[in-house]
């Protein structure tokens, strides 16, 4: 089966400059990106209190899944989950540890340290969704269009999934941007190597 | 009013990061688990620590602490009688 049997239905960026989703733009009016993440869920109107015990990472994953997912008319249940970035967790980690060396008076939050996994924010997803489809987060030096797409490609060959959320979900230091996009057989974007680069590279809102 | 259950509704929205509620929304006879908050066991660890660090309450029994957790108000009986700080 040809690469273009499948193209990109859907994409979006959600950055410190706003949100993205198809072209379309919305530029935040927040200066810090955790307000910006908690504005864009009112803005989205959903109704999920347990967002806001999220870190960093899955709060992101968590709205950048919803808007692709929730603006999807097909079945959500068979989407396969590919997700990767550069730094892991490193963000919540950090603040796990400083929790934990604090001095005599030390006590660790269990609600920072469940997230010190990067593939907690796709369990969130998952739940929040009800998918029980396939699902990797992946750790690279830079974004890794070529990888994405190959796997991607082969999860949905071999029938592991009818489509799949893909994502780079980056969040550390001054870094905090999401891209994500739906890969289906839905759409006009072809899925290929350079129409992701592209889309990525897009981002500016 | 600054009574113990005030204080217990400010901390534990601040600790479980309820930003959609306010200490006006919580009953103090309400469940916090279950139907009532809905909190979950990450949230009972939380509660735990609060305890620890902010009365100097350790729990180390976790059937205790199921009892315990019922209600504001059942938390707060349980702090005034145990607390050292």
């Amino acid at each position: 089966m040809p690469a273009t049997a499948y193209f990109i239905e859907s994409y979006c960026h959600i950055s410190s400059s706003g949100l993205n989703h198809n072209g379309t733009l919305n530029p935040s009016k927040e200066t810090n990106f955790d307000e910006y993440l908690k504005s864009l869920y009112r803005t989205l109107d959903l109704k999920y209190p347990k967002f806001f015990k999220m870190d960093t990472l899955s709060k992101l994953s968590f709205l950048g899944a919803d808007i692709l997912l929730e603006h999807s008319a097909e079945e959500k249940t068979e989407t396969a989950l590919v997700f990767s970035n550069r730094s892991s967790s490193l963000d919540t980690d950090r603040k796990h540890q400083a929790s934990i060396t604090a001095g005599a008076d030390v006590y660790p939050s269990p609600a920072v340290f469940v997230y010190t996994l990067p593939n907690i924010g796709m369990g969130e997803i998952a739940i929040r969704h009800q998918l029980h489809s396939e699902n990797a987060f992946f750790v690279f030096d830079s974004f890794q269009a070529e990888f994405l797409q190959k796997y991607t490609l082969s999860l949905l060959h071999q029938k592991k999934a009818t489509r799949a959320l893909c994502a780079w979900v980056e969040v550390d230091g001054h870094t905090r941007h999401g891209f994500f996009y739906m890969v289906s057989k839905e759409g006009t974007i072809p899925h290929t190597k350079t129409e992701i680069e592209q889309l990525f590279s897009a981002e500016n809102v | 009013m600054s009574t113990l259950q005030e204080e217990l509704k400010v901390s534990i929205i601040e600790a479980l990061n309820l930003e959609e509620y306010t200490p006006a929304d919580i009953d103090n006879d309400d469940a916090l688990f279950g139907d009532g908050l809905g909190l979950d066991s990450i949230d009972a660890l939380e509660l735990i620590v609060l305890l620890d660090k902010d009365y100097g309450i350790k729990l180390t029994d976790p059937e205790k602490s199921k009892s315990i957790f019922q209600s504001v108000n059942v938390l707060a009986a349980y702090i005034e009688e145990n607390r050292t700080k």
